[in-house]
């Protein structure tokens, strides 16, 4: 009682004016940046040696768009197959079974391993040491279907089985941290019930992990689109490779790029939106 | 259908179970019978095996010698024409835990469901069964543990209490005959203790299922309990009625445990 009387009387008017703390050093930064921001701007707007103009006209362009949307189609498709991939490698490393996990291991270490323009100029080249893909019985004469590399792999499909491969050797393991941030409580309590170990994977296990998944994920999206402009090196047909094939006949090589860069950072911007409504959504629970 | 010689045999049987972790043994030698509808309770020393004991008998553990029977049914085995003891597919172990409810210390309640939820999966994903024809059981199990007003609630929204009530609701859905509880009140704060315990005792007076129950509430024990174990060191030293374990008990250890819990 006496304490909070004490209290009271310590307490402002009630109506006194309220002065915030002014933070000095936030606005000497916040004019720094203004000022750096401003310079670059204004040197690159008034730079002789890039015509805007050029800009302007390439940003729709046709072959541009069509780019852009192998890019995002790369993307989309790397990141799917490659979280597929991820899932499955991530619970074989879990196998009681030394030779299931450590082939998963071996997998992961690889594709983790081997720098991705590697990767895609081999996959990207295969027809140069494998003539026909087969589905076969071994050592027979048995053979279901064949059909020449060169026609299989072309240019997209090999940039993306690059793009899922090399993925899936990363997510693997954030797919891994999260099914180990389960607890053996869950497991047991899924196994009392008499769920099998697939549906326990599936009911309990899976949609636990996905919190810790997916904002690590979203993260490997954007990567992974950054990434996606690699498979120019084999000519993929993706914003990249048009705009620098674009560049090869006009000359306009910085302007084409500033096409190009920014249709991934609008992408970025747009994906980024999408990953905070998705994160939030995930925590919800 | 069974016949009236096969209904007379014990809802679970222990013969010999051994158990190793490792070089380290946890079981020695373990006999037990729990008849049908009977409560029995295990106490003893912690570390004693008690919870090695209940988890070897829905093969969360695995024996290293001896065999469970739950309901006539050799647990995480099958015996083939040749004689010998085969291991069981996961799967079919899996179904053998159908007939087996289980509750934990610490609950372990699946967080991202509701109440309502973690109480019918078992039914429909593990059965079968078609949630219309689940979800008016699961309410009214709800409803009887006492929480009729929280169908729709989160783990993270329910009292310690409330959880390990939902637990028990999630065990019963699936109409086991046997329920295995390991200290299903050590974790609960002193006054959330009661509630557990008389959902319990409602349990065990009801009839029909068995019950076996690892704890350290003597009180229920002696209430409740129509058989009471007393393990220590991975053996069962003494066993026999509430009256005669607890109240006069003839072994130095087990006297002398119970003076340590009862102070
Ligand atoms: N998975 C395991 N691996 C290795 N040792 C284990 C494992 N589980 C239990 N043990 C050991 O087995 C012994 C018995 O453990 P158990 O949990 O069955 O005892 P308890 O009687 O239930 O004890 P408490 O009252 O503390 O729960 C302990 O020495 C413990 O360290
Ligand atoms: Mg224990």
């Amino acid at each position: 009682m006496s304490m909070s009387t004490k209290l009271r009387t310590n307490r402002p008017p009630v109506r006194a004016d309220v002065v915030p703390l002014r933070h000095w050093g936030r606005g000497a930064f916040a004019a720094v940046v203004a000022i750096v921001v401003v310079v670059i701007a204004n040197s690159l707007a008034t730079n002789p040696n890039i015509e805007w103009s050029v800009v302007g006209d390439y940003l729709f362009d046709d072959n541009i768009l069509r780019g852009l949307r192998k890019t995002l189609e790369m993307t989309v498709l790397g990141t799917i197959f490659g979280t597929a991939l991820a899932v499955a490698i991530a619970v074989m490393r879990l196998s009681p079974s030394k030779i299931v996990s450590g082939t998963a291991a071996a997998y992961a270490f690889f594709f983790r391993g081997i720098p991705l323009i590697v990767l895609l100029i081999l996959i990207g080249n295969l027809g140069l040491f494998f003539k026909n893909f087969t589905i076969a019985i071994p050592f027979t004469d048995i053979t279901f279907w064949s059909r020449p590399v060169r026609e299989v792999m072309n240019p997209f499909r090999a940039s993306v089985l690059g793009l899922s491969l090399a993925g899936s050797g990363y997510m693997s393991e954030i797919v891994r941290g999260g099914l180990l941030a389960v607890g053996r409580g869950q497991h047991e309590a899924a196994k009392a019930i008499g769920l099998t170990s697939g549906k326990t994977l599936r009911h309990i296990v899976l949609p636990q992990a996905l919190r810790v998944i997916v904002p690590p994920l979203g993260n490997e999206l954007i990567s992974m689109l950054k990434a996606s402009a690699i498979v120019s090196v084999i000519a993929g047909g993706d914003l990249l490779t048009v705009a620098l094939g674009i560049s090869g006949r006009n000359f306009r090589t910085i302007e084409m790029l500033l096409v190009a860069t920014i249709w991934y950072l609008l992408v970025i911007v747009v994906l980024s939106i999408g990953q905070y409504f998705v994160e939030r959504k995930v925590a919800e629970r | 259908m069974r016949g009236d010689d096969v209904a007379q045999e014990p809802m679970v049987e222990l013969v010999g179970v051994s158990k190793h972790f490792g070089h380290h043994q946890v079981l020695y030698d373990v006999d037990l019978t729990v008849q049908r509808g009977e409560t029995l309770c295990v106490i003893g020393p912690s570390g004693s095996g008690k919870s090695t004991m209940l988890r070897c008998i829905n093969h969360l553990e695995v024996i290293s010698a001896g065999q469970v029977r739950v309901d006539g049914n050799l647990i995480g085995y099958r015996l083939r024409p040749d004689g010998r003891l085969h291991e069981l597919h996961h799967r079919r172990a899996a179904e053998q835990r159908l007939g087996i409810g289980m509750v934990f210390q610490h609950f372990n309640l699946f967080p991202h469901m509701t109440a309502l939820e973690n109480v019918t999966l078992g039914p429909i994903k593990a059965k079968g069964v078609k949630r219309s024809v689940i979800e008016p059981y699961a309410c009214e199990l709800l409803q009887r543990v006492g929480l009729g007003d929280k169908f729709d609630a989160y783990p993270s929204q329910l009292s310690g209490g409330q959880q390990q009530r939902v637990a028990i609701a999630r065990a019963m859905a699936m109409r086991p005959p046997l329920i295995l509880f390991d200290e299903p009140t050590s974790a609960l704060d002193p006054e959330l203790v009661g509630e557990v315990l008389d959902v319990m005792k409602d349990l065990a007076r009801t009839g029909g299922i068995t019950l076996i129950v690892v704890t350290h509430e003597m009180g229920f024990a002696r209430e409740v309990a129509d058989s009471v174990v007393f393990m220590d060191a991975g053996r069962i030293i003494e066993d026999g009625t509430p009256a005669e374990v607890l109240g006069n008990p003839q072994h130095e250890r087990t006297r002398a445990f119970l003076a340590a819990v009862l102070h």
